[in-house]
């Protein structure tokens, strides 16, 4: 009995030696998929990054990227080789082109157009105030009403 | 009155905007390999294991890809107008069974029909990442060079098929 479950053991034993190492055991790896995905966006559900992503191409997607690291491929080329499939949807920060100016300059003209706005109405408050003509009676009211402190309203 | 004309055109415009946004389709991601040459690949046949099917055997005619499974409810709406175009004998559909199990992608078409010149077993899904797949159905219009012209995401219609596809396929097949 005793040398069937040492040959039972041995069987299990070679085949679990036989199984590929997975790629995720290696943690430098990993580190770097998760700072590459989440640079990414998956492309099923849009509003996650490719590393909180639980679709299954998300899943694929990853072990796309963690082959490419494993062969030593640079972010730069790994990022194209999505963009290449994907397009520019694949980045969560989009290149600066001429489709995408706005996107990115957009902030900043909406910044100064609110600057200048807000001097604009100053300015012209400001004007109100300088050009505003009191009459003698109001003077009087209103060194009375500074003497009196704010009883009278 | 004019103090109201600035904030009234600010709203109109941004109404204008809103308005655009509204008709738009987020899901629909414009593909990059339009224009491009179709990626190779080199996949084992549904029907026979034994047997391949390669971009390459394609070559000199204009052709469908069309990515589908079994578990994807999209492409069983889609069913009926590949197999319309199939019958209308136009152009060959070729089918890429993405990430599936074999045996329930052959149920599938004895069930419901088989619109597919040949089908090509994408298991692992990585064509699928090479042509840009991330939803069934997914299909190209593919030129007598190997070039992608259309990509259509989700279900084809019969008024994509009739407006876009048929003008687009008569186009390539005259050149």
């Amino acid at each position: 009995m005793n040398w069937l479950f040492c040959l039972l053991l041995l069987v299990a034993g070679s085949a679990w030696a036989g199984e590929a190492r997975p790629l995720g055991d290696d943690p430098a790896v990993e580190a770097r998929l998760k700072q590459l995905a989440g640079e990414l966006r998956c492309l099923v559900c849009q509003n996650q990054t490719l590393a909180d992503s639980n679709a299954p191409l998300a899943e694929d997607l990853r072990r796309e990227v963690r082959e490419m690291i494993v062969k030593d491929m640079s972010d730069r080329e790994i990022v194209d080789f999505l963009v290449s499939r994907y397009g520019d949807f694949v980045l969560y920060r989009p290149p600066l082109k001429t489709t995408t100016v706005l996107l990115w300059a957009g902030p900043f003209v909406l910044l100064v157009g609110g600057g200048i706005a807000l001097a604009v109405t100053l300015r012209r408050r400001q004007r109100m105030v300088e050009n505003a003509v009191i009459t003698d009676e109001e003077h009087r009211r209103v060194e009375r009403l500074l003497s009196q402190g704010v009883k009278e309203s | 009155m004019s103090r109201f004309l600035l904030p009234l055109t600010i709203f109109a415009v941004m109404v204008g905007f809103l308005a655009v946004g509204l008709t738009l389709n987020p899901r629909e991601i414009p593909s990059p390999l339009i224009g491009k040459a179709a990626p190779a690949f080199s996949l084992p046949q549904l029907h026979d294991d034994g047997k391949t099917l390669s971009l390459d055997d394609m070559k000199g005619q204009v052709w469908l890809l069309n990515f589908w499974a079994s578990w994807c409810s999209g492409c069983r709406t889609e069913h009926p107008v590949l197999m319309d175009f199939a019958r209308s004998g136009i152009a060959p559909i070729y089918g890429m069974d993405y990430k599936d199990q074999r045996d329930e992608a052959l149920a599938w078409l004895d069930q419901w029909g088989n619109p597919y010149q040949v089908v090509a077993v994408d298991a692992a899904g990585r064509v699928g990442i090479d042509y840009g797949v991330y939803g069934v159905p997914e299909t190209y219009v593919i030129d007598k060079q190997g070039v992608i012209r259309y990509k259509q995401i989700g279900p084809l219609d019969d008024e994509t098929v009739t407006k876009k596809i048929l003008p687009l396929i008569q186009e390539l097949q005259a050149k």
